[in-house]
């Protein structure tokens, strides 16, 4: 075989094996989409999003108190999460340079290798036990810890972004420093900082770990933070290992839901990043 | 005190980055409402010079300096002086426009008066700023519009507009027109003419000949150090050190 040929032969073997390797990573991203709308739509109603949950057997019920529950638990670890990530971010692109930031920034590193589990039996000493009870605000504590150093990271890269002749700007207008910081440099930085929140948002939504021994679960409807709360994660894991054939339909279902809700949340941060990025490249 | 008098004086400074002398032992003084260019090849120091002015030198992590800056008899290093409010009183315009990104162009004005929690007619007060920096008649009708969709050119004569609304006493201008073209830089000459009836303008330069039109006196900087100092005309047609008439000819720079 002539060099040249034998080039051609291994090119072609190539691109057929990296294609076949995308085939394979994305045959159980299909199938899996596959099975939980097969598999979910059937049971998708209007009832299924507003009526609280059924005992086994009473047909229809819903996941409202679910659906309701993981918007507020991820209302609550919002509350916990972005001040504390977004802060810590701006801290360190600010004024990170020394021991003290690389400190929290391996802190932080570490802290988003921890198993989420982990970080639930963390929320249910800090909050269940001193409370005595599982509740929405342990639950929101947890998903709040979980979120706090994805969001302290990208907001410190998003905030280092920003240039520095906009920080010199500020300052030389006589605006103090934390001003600066604030008022300028994180307002110029705040769109990325959206879609961050967004995916952080997103990622804390479909969790179940954290919240089995801190927000519990709930048959009924809840707004009061010291009380435990459904959540669509725990519900679809309380179906999924039941043995009544109704309640798989359900998980099946509620799964869907879920999938949608993470879903709908990446998709506008995507777009939102797209529609950052092609306003900078005008 | 009778005009003109000194606005500022500077006094065996120097600067420093770390362990590296940037400017060395400069002593100058700078007549108030007049135009003072800084001159010299690049690297010489003169833009840490004039960040030595209003105290953004030291923004700088590891950057310090000796001597002394006085602004109107009063040391501007010392430990009374809040380097914060000196700022208000010595304004600076970069090289590069800077405008908040995020900012219409009426905010971009106002910006150092609402984060500086100024109140009274801010309006008014973007309305006389843009018409100093003679941009009022080309932004009046998008005042709205974001700081970004200018024109270079109006860029920088935004920035200088913004600088100019805190009222400051002092100008420092860090080459303004080196990212412009020479319609916008004709404009912002104009612009710097008109200014010094009422501000005490300082510009470092690379461009010789922009120094030559738009001061009144000249600077020239050379590895750190002052060379000399005088009237731009004498500066220009009768330097009296060989090294300023090596590089205003062209010798070297």
């Amino acid at each position: 075989m002539s060099p040249l040929s034998r080039r051609h032969a291994v090119n072609a073997t190539m691109t057929v094996l990296t294609g076949l390797a995308v085939v394979v990573a994305l045959v159980p991203l299909v199938l899996l989409l596959w099975l939980v709308i097969s598999k979910g739509a059937a049971g998708l109603s209007w009832a299924f999003f507003t009526h609280l949950p059924t005992p086994v057997g009473e047909p229809g019920g819903g996941i409202g108190n679910a659906l309701l529950g993981t918007l507020y638990l991820v209302g609550l670890a919002c509350l916990v999460g972005l001040p504390i990530g977004v802060g810590a971010g701006v801290f360190l692109a600010e004024r990170g340079d020394g021991r003290f930031g690389s400190a929290i920034r391996f802190t932080a590193e570490v802290l988003s290798g921890v198993p989420s589990i982990v970080v639930g039996i963390v929320a249910y000493g800090l909050v269940v036990v001193p409370m005595r009870r599982f509740s929405a605000l342990a639950g929101g504590v947890a998903l709040g810890l979980l979120m706090v150093p994805m969001l302290a990271r990208t907001t410190e890269e998003l905030v280092r972004l920003v240039p520095g002749s906009l920080r010199e700007a500020s300052l030389a207008l006589g605006v103090p420093q934390w001003k600066t910081s604030l008022r300028v440099v994180l307002r110029t930085a705040l769109g990325g900082i959206v879609t961050a929140v967004l995916l952080a948002v997103a990622r804390a939504a479909g969790e179940t770990a954290p919240l089995l021994f801190t927000a519990l679960n709930n048959q009924y409807w809840n707004f009061a933070p010291d009380q435990p709360t459904a959540s669509l994660t725990v519900q679809i894991y309380n179906y999924a290992i039941s043995p009544y054939e109704d309640w798989h339909q359900k998980a099946w279902t509620a799964a869907l839901v879920l999938l949608l809700l993470v879903g709908a949340l990446n998709l506008t941060a995507r777009f939102l990043t797209r529609s950052r990025l092609s306003r900078g490249q005008r | 005190m009778t005009a003109p008098a000194d606005k500022i004086v500077v006094e065996k400074l120097s600067a420093f980055f770390g362990k590296a002398e940037v400017v060395r032992s400069v002593t100058a003084t700078i007549p108030a409402l007049s135009v003072t260019a800084v001159i010299g090849p690049s690297g010489c120091g003169k833009s840490t010079l004039l960040r030595c002015l209003n105290r953004m030198h030291e923004l700088t992590p590891g950057a310090r300096v000796e001597g002394s800056v006085r602004l109107d008899g009063r040391d501007i290093q010392g430990g009374d002086v809040d380097p914060v409010l000196l700022r208000r009183r010595v304004g600076m315009v970069f090289q590069r426009p800077n405008p908040f990104p995020t900012m219409s162009i009426v905010d971009n004005v106002s910006a150092g008066l609402r984060l500086n929690g100024i109140r009274g007619d801010h309006d008014a007060a973007v309305e006389q700023c843009l018409r100093q920096a003679a941009l009022w008649d080309e932004v009046k009708d998008r005042l709205k519009a974001p700081a970004i969709s200018l024109s270079g050119g109006q860029q920088q004569r935004l920035c200088i507009a913004r600088a100019l609304a805190v009222q400051p006493e002092v100008l420092l201008m860090d080459e303004p027109t080196s990212a412009l073209d020479p319609i916008a830089t004709a404009k912002v000459e104009d612009l710097i003419h008109e200014l010094k009836a009422r501000y005490t303008i300082v510009v470092v330069t690379h461009n010789l000949q922009q120094a030559a039109r738009v001061s009144d006196q000249t600077l020239f900087m050379y590895m750190g150090e002052l060379v000399e100092m005088g009237p731009t005309e004498q500066i220009f047609t009768n330097p009296r050190e060989s090294r300023t008439e090596d590089y205003i000819t062209g010798k070297f720079g």
